[in-house]
């Protein structure tokens, strides 16, 4: 009796230990935002594009400190000034098991230019390609219009979709995961819009090994919400810590942090080009020339802030102070700057020399919904800026109001961010630094007006020059003299944390995506 | 009755019109979404390019007009960032909403009424004071506050329930529902007590007072004196007569159970149109914010609707639309 008892006992057990290694392992993710669609070209977002990366691939990779890495392309040379060859990846599959070629490629890039209704599109970064050539079914040309030492990096923006699965199908057809079959590590199962994206895993991946079977991506805007899901064991990883609750959850013994510096500058950019500034007066209300056209004042601007400070105290240690627009060792960065050292003595010296000893009034505009602890940087820019004199309002609204506004040129003194998605300077110096002038497309984000002739014809030089060395060496002057001007006030870098549970591994990326095939299972 | 129901439309109508401007202008003056939804990198020309392709250049007259030509046939626009129609995105997190709103309102019925007559019947009791400082602390406690106690309490320190999302749903008719599966229930717990708490208030302070109230009546000291049993007067007679103010302020408060929904929403990440609706402010998505509010308003009208007729139904005293 007894023994029958015990054989039983085993056969359940054995039952039991069956049934748990046969469970597929599933890793939960709760991630602050949710795509718009799972059309990878409908918007150039990051919620979107980092979505993308589950289902599909790109040509050329962005690894965690966004250097270039092989993805669907093995290899990129320049054949000649003009033509670029891209050797493609063989044996490459996509989930409905037809195979990956040139023409896939082809039809992606033609595409990008034409999906309709986009309010964000791909177009800028194909568009300097004249000519699309395929050599056979692992190798494509592009011929440019211009020298193009940029277009690994543009070509490194988006993923590549099956021309079998996707000719003709609209963005819904995407949202539905009809048209949504690429070569990535997951193919999609189905998305319940504002609950969960469901994936399973790529058996026929051609990268990395991948431990889990399932991955279910629930968004969580909340960031109370969000952290509460991790200590509650209802998903095993979050982005974007709010570093509020850094300090107690690296006490929780069941829960892990990583962190990793980003891309994403907090600078200051500043009404330099016009005589009339909006916000600005004297020190009794009366009208007065623009002071910040003046270099020396803008200088002194970036004197009078205390970086450390605002870094240790309003960021809680999660942010590194900034020299220039993309940290130090991205390609293109200038090892001479450094970050402005705090002197408020120097700064009221600067401010006497260029008239404005008893400084003058002005107000900072800022968003307080967008970056981390926005609206508090804003006010404490504000307090520095007043003990050197320069008696300082604070303003900020939310950012469905404020871009537009800062847009049109409605402020003097502003507070904003900038994320380099290619992972290199010159986009910052092109978009924030270079004279504005819409039809060359440069300046496009230049709110402050900041222009400098010598730094337009480097930046200019520079994206036509294809030797890497000389076009570093070029982006690195225009850099130093948009920065050596105080073309913008840069801050600081902020610093993102990923919790996870305990066992779970994420070195963390500089461009803050979450991707599922980096993150390391310690079992 | 007919010409009341015309009227009542016809008003109905003028409302919404006069709804949908004042939407439709106010998010057209706090900004172009495009200004946020666009890549800050983008170009002039692609700039200028999604303005055009969105029809975001035309002056406003001609957006709103195009809007209501096409509203008319049914199409509310598609929204700037999904572009899917905003009607059918909307619908599509309907039955979310519902589900949340019909469960939080069941439970503040068989929560709160039972609780609210306890304690007017034992009003001068510590059981009675008790129910009413729950009922004060349900009027007044914010409901994000109570949300977040609530996920910290039951999900992070006792583990008995799921932190928020939807979880299993099976279709009942072709509509997604949670309450058909445990893990769905699970699910469903947590919201819908955040956002009964304060329906649940409301019922217990009206049908206290009203049990009060009919308690002094000549009809509960007739059957007293008749010898019915104090069970059979409450549970029936007294039962009766507050049904009717509370079952109307709940109706009328439905509405509002389903507005109310975002924070809750937002809270527990429950994809129902109310974190829809939030999000769509965030960008300026004017199609999805308008399509939300006329459906809201369609609603609300339609439960005033049917409340006044309802109403005329019970008591034969009340005549629809007759002022003469």
């Amino acid at each position: 009796m007894r023994k029958k008892l015990l054989l039983t006992l085993a056969i359940v057990a054995c039952f039991a230990i069956g049934a748990t290694v046969a469970q597929a392992k599933t890793l939960t993710l709760g991630l602050k935002g949710e795509p718009t669609s799972l059309d990878p070209h409908f918007h150039n977002v990051s919620a979107n594009n980092m979505q993308a990366l589950y289902i599909f691939d790109k040509l050329i990779r962005q690894d965690n400190r966004q250097k270039l890495q092989p993805g669907l392309a093995v290899s990129w040379t320049p054949v000649s000034d003009k033509i670029w060859e891209f050797k493609l990846r063989k044996g490459v599959k996509f989930h409905d098991g037809s195979p990956f070629t040139a023409e896939d490629v082809k039809f992606t890039l033609e595409r990008i230019p034409n999906v309709p209704n986009s309010p964000s599109s791909f177009t800028g970064f194909v568009s300097t390609i004249k000519n699309i050539d395929i050599v056979d079914a692992n190798t494509i040309r592009f011929t440019t219009e211009q020298p193009s030492p940029l277009l690994p990096r543009q070509l490194a923006a988006f993923t590549i979709i099956s021309k079998k699965n996707a000719e003709g199908a609209s963005t819904a057809d995407f949202n539905s995961g009809k048209a949504a079959i690429g070569t990535g590590p997951y193919s999609l199962v189905k998305w319940d819009r504002g609950d969960k994206i469901t994936y399973k895993r790529n058996d026929a991946y051609w990268g990395e090994k991948l431990p889990w079977d399932e991955i279910v991506v629930r968004p969580i805007t909340n960031d109370g919400t969000r952290v509460a899901a991790l200590k509650s064991g209802d998903v095993d990883l979050i982005n974007f810590v709010p570093p509020a609750d850094v300090k107690h959850l690296e006490k929780d013994s069941k829960i892990h942090l990583s962190e990793s510096p980003s891309t994403r500058l907090i600078y200051l950019h500043l009404d330099s080009d016009r005589d009339d500034s909006p916000t600005v007066t004297g020190n009794n209300g009366e009208k007065i020339k623009n002071p910040l056209k003046d270099p020396r004042v803008r200088k002194a601007i970036s004197k009078a802030i205390n970086r450390k400070a605002i870094a240790a105290r309003i960021m809680d240690g999660l942010a590194v102070p900034a020299s220039q627009m993309v940290p130090d060792g991205y390609e293109g960065t200038s090892t001479r700057l450094m970050p402005e050292a705090y002197d408020p003595k120097g700064a009221k010296k600067l401010l006497a020399k260029a008239g404005y000893p008893d400084g003058f009034k002005i107000i900072i505009h800022g968003p307080n919904d967008r970056y981390v602890n926005d609206s508090d940087i804003a006010q404490a820019v504000a307090q520095m800026l007043t003990k050197i004199g320069i008696k300082t309002e604070v303003s900020t609204m939310p950012k469905s109001v404020y871009f537009g506004r800062a847009s049109k040129l409605e402020f003097s003194l502003m507070l904003l961010g900038w994320a380099t998605d290619t992972g290199e300077q010159s986009n910052c110096l092109a978009s924030l630094l270079h004279t504005y002038d819409a039809e060359k497309g440069f300046g496009s984000a230049n709110r402050g007006r900041y222009s400098n002739e010598l730094l337009d014809s480097t930046l200019e030089e520079a994206l036509v020059t294809v030797d890497n060395d000389k076009h570093n060496n070029l982006i690195i002057k225009a850099t130093e003299i948009g920065i050596g001007e105080t073309g913008i006030v840069p801050i600081h870098y902020q610093v993102n944390v990923w919790g996870m549970k305990k066992g779970l591994d994420y070195n963390g990326r500089t461009d803050g995506y979450t991707i599922p095939r980096e993150i390391v299972s310690g079992k | 009755m007919l010409a009341f129901l015309i009227r009542r439309i016809s008003q109905s109508v003028m409302v919404l019109l006069v709804m949908s401007v004042l939407v439709f202008v106010g998010v057209f003056y706090i900004g172009n979404p495009i200004d946020i939804l666009i890549a800050p990198d983008a170009t002039p020309a692609e700039y200028a390019r999604a303005v055009k392709e969105l029809g975001l250049d035309k002056p406003m007259l001609d957006q709103y007009w195009i809007f209501l030509k096409d509203a008319v046939h049914g199409d509310l626009g598609n929204s700037f960032v999904y572009n899917e129609p905003a009607l059918k995105l909307i619908l599509q997190r309907m039955p979310a909403t519902m589900e949340l709103a019909v469960t939080a309102m069941l439970m503040a019925v068989f929560i709160g009424i039972p609780l609210g007559m306890l304690a007017g019947i034992k009003h001068d009791t510590m059981l009675g004071r008790s129910i009413m400082r729950f009922s004060i602390l349900g009027f007044s406690l914010p409901t994000f506050w109570v949300g977040l106690m609530f996920i910290i309490l039951f999900s992070v320190q006792l583990g008995w329930l799921p932190s928020g999302g939807r979880g299993t749903t099976v279709e009942l008719l072709g509509v997604p529902v949670s309450f058909l599966t445990w893990d769905g229930i699970q699910h469903l717990i947590l919201p819908a007590m955040n956002l009964a708490l304060f329906k649940t208030s409301l019922a217990i302070r009206l049908s206290r007072a009203g049990v009060q109230e009919n308690l002094q009546m000549d009809y509960v000291k007739f059957a007293k004196a008749k010898g019915l049993s104090n069970t059979r007067i409450i549970g029936l007679h007294v039962m009766k007569n507050i049904m009717i103010p509370v079952i109307t302020v709940l109706g009328m408060e439905f509405g509002g159970l389903i507005a109310f929904a975002v924070v809750t929403e937002t809270i527990f990440s429950w994809p129902g149109m109310g974190k829809l609706v939030i999000d769509s402010i965030g960008v300026l998505d004017r199609p999805v914010i308008v399509a939300y509010l006329l459906i809201t308003v369609t609603m609300f009208i339609i439960i005033n609707l049917l409340v006044d007729i309802i109403y005329s139904i019970l008591d034969p005293r009340v005549r629809l639309g007759d002022h003469n």
